[in-house]
């Protein structure tokens, strides 16, 4: 069992409360997910940055680190969240950071790669990570959190949703896949990389490998509708877009509410019952196999 | 008329106090307010009483249900009135998966659409869903039945025991052992009690086709025999 929630806003007013809205619904998921949290937001965008979060094993040993890390690279523009940091630089330093990265002994990896997008997990309630990240006063555009109750494999931080194979791109996952060996075995040989043995970052990886080749958001999970074999409610985040997509037997539960300011998404209603409007909100399940996308133009 | 606010207090304290009420409980009308989705809310009530809940709520509300009557005005989640015994559940929205699951008896409305497995393992209680009924509804029914206004999923009454399947509308698919049945006078009477029972004697009977079991999967064929 786990949680998400989801939620991609229309109305730019509601842009400085999206952290606390959406701290707001993982806090309810706890109950579905309370090994470890994590979530996507979408904020603001640099000209000419990009932003990479990094994530330190020890948060006490993070500085150190860091200070290693600006020897071989010169200074970084970074923003500190407890154990994540975000750093921003021009795209064409992504892959020496990388590199000077490979040459520390460890403890510290890349979450995420975005324009806008940053990702924070960590192990713990999910109360307490959004706490710690203090997810309650950052702004955006949309965010996708997730709350893990772990079934199959450990509890570590690399196991939390969401995860991120492309840059601004995003998919968190409630389910188990059954082929995922297979498909990443074919999505290695078409060159992709991954980071765990989790079946959800496959699905992260095929997605990023299918609109890599040219798909939509949209297109792409409906092609997953038939090379993904397995139980799984799907939501996906990119620069501008925000999707859902459940099995064809609707597995996982799902429920989703659309008012002219945003579109929500929640394993329960629960987690959809404090959002402002939801009174007067279509709410809805979203079928299985159907694939559900939103797009915006300013992105 | 007691008003309980599931915004100040827990569901724990609200059924806790439905379960204490005697046989004779002059407290005969309850409304709730603020259900919020939670779960749970108003199960296992034995006592005829009626419980009025403003607004959505989540998994299992009404379960186990016994005498009571319980009218939701908002949404369903997962087990809507499962495994019923007596009484009724009326909700005006849409309820999710596996609404009226496994119920004995009593009688399930759903002024909406419900989804995936409406009905699964039903054992006798008479469900009525206004709107359209999702995938693989009446999986296993064994008794009662199943009346739908508008249209059926994939997959319906797959492996079905008994049960009385009405549908109004149009049908995605039949499941395994599922055929469509011609009505007899006594499917029609039945059909009509559970239409009155839900205040829609409006809806002409005719109007529905009946969808049961072909018994060719749980009579042991001799054509098989070989097979064990």
């Amino acid at each position: 069992m786990c949680g998400i929630a989801g939620l991609f806003l229309k109305n730019s007013a509601l842009e400085p409360n999206l952290g606390a809205l959406v701290s707001q619904m993982i806090g309810v998921l706890s109950d579905r997910g309370p090994d470890s949290a994590g979530f996507a937001i979408y904020g603001d965008r640099r000209d000419g940055l990009v932003k990479v979060t990094l994530r330190f094993a020890e948060t006490s040993a993070a500085k150190t680190l860091l200070a290693e890390l600006e020897g071989e690279v010169g200074p970084l523009d970074c923003i500190f969240r407890d154990s994540h940091c975000v750093v921003s630089l021009p795209f064409g330093e992504i892959d020496g950071l990388k590199a000077a990265l490979g040459k520390l002994p460890g403890g510290v990896e890349i979450v995420s790669i975005g324009d806008r997008m940053e990702i924070y997990k960590e192990v713990g309630l999910p109360k307490q990570v959004t706490a710690r990240f203090k997810l309650d006063g950052m702004s955006g555009t949309h965010a996708i959190g997730h709350t893990r109750m772990a079934t199959e494999s450990a509890v570590t931080t690399r196991g939390a949703h969401p995860f991120s194979t492309g840059a601004d791109q995003c998919l968190v996952h409630n389910g188990s896949l059954s082929n995922h060996n297979a498909v990443r075995r074919e999505l290695i040989r078409e060159g992709m990389e991954f980071a765990t043995e989790n079946d959800s970052e496959v699905a992260a990886g095929y997605l990023t490998w299918r609109m890599r080749g040219g798909d939509s958001l949209k297109d792409a999970l409906a092609q997953s509708l038939r090379d993904l074999d397995g139980f799984y409610t799907f939501v996906v985040g990119t620069r501008s877009g925000f999707a859902v997509l459940r099995d064809p037997i609707a597995c996982k539960p799902a429920v989703m509410a659309e008012t002219d300011d945003y579109v929500a998404f929640g394993s329960e209603y629960r987690a959809l019952a404090a959002l402002p409007g939801i009174g007067s909100a279509r709410v809805f399940e979203p079928e299985p196999a159907v694939v559900y996308a939103w797009e915006r133009g300013d992105a | 008329m007691p008003d309980f606010d599931l915004a100040d207090a827990p569901v724990r304290e609200l059924n806790a106090m439905l379960h204490a009420l005697p046989p004779d409980t002059n407290e005969t009308r309850w409304s709730i307010r603020n259900p919020g989705g939670k779960h749970a809310i108003a199960c296992g009530l034995d006592r005829a009483i009626t419980v009025e809940i403003a607004g959505h709520v989540g998994y299992y509300c009404g379960g186990m249900n016994k005498h009571a009557t319980i009218l939701i005005d908002g949404n369903a989640g997962v087990g809507l009135g499962e495994n019923m015994m007596s009484g009724e559940v009326r909700i005006t929205g849409d309820a999710s998966q596996a609404a009226g699951a496994t119920g004995c008896g009593g009688l399930l409305v759903i002024g909406g659409n419900a989804s995936a497995r409406c009905g699964i393992s039903m054992k006798g209680i008479d469900i009525v869903v206004m709107g359209s009924i999702g995938p693989m509804s009446a999986f296993m029914a064994q008794a009662g039945n199943l009346v739908v206004l508008g249209d059926a999923g994939e997959a319906l009454g797959d492996s079905i025991y008994e049960a009385r399947l009405f549908v109004r509308g149009s049908v995605a698919s039949l499941g395994a052992d599922c055929i469509e049945k011609t009505m007899s006078a006594e499917d029609e009477a039945a059909l009509a009690g559970v239409l009155a029972k839900a205040d829609l004697a409006h809806v002409p009977t005719k109007s529905f086709k009946l969808y049961g079991s072909a018994r060719k999967l749980y009579h042991f064929h001799v054509d098989n025999a070989d097979a064990y």
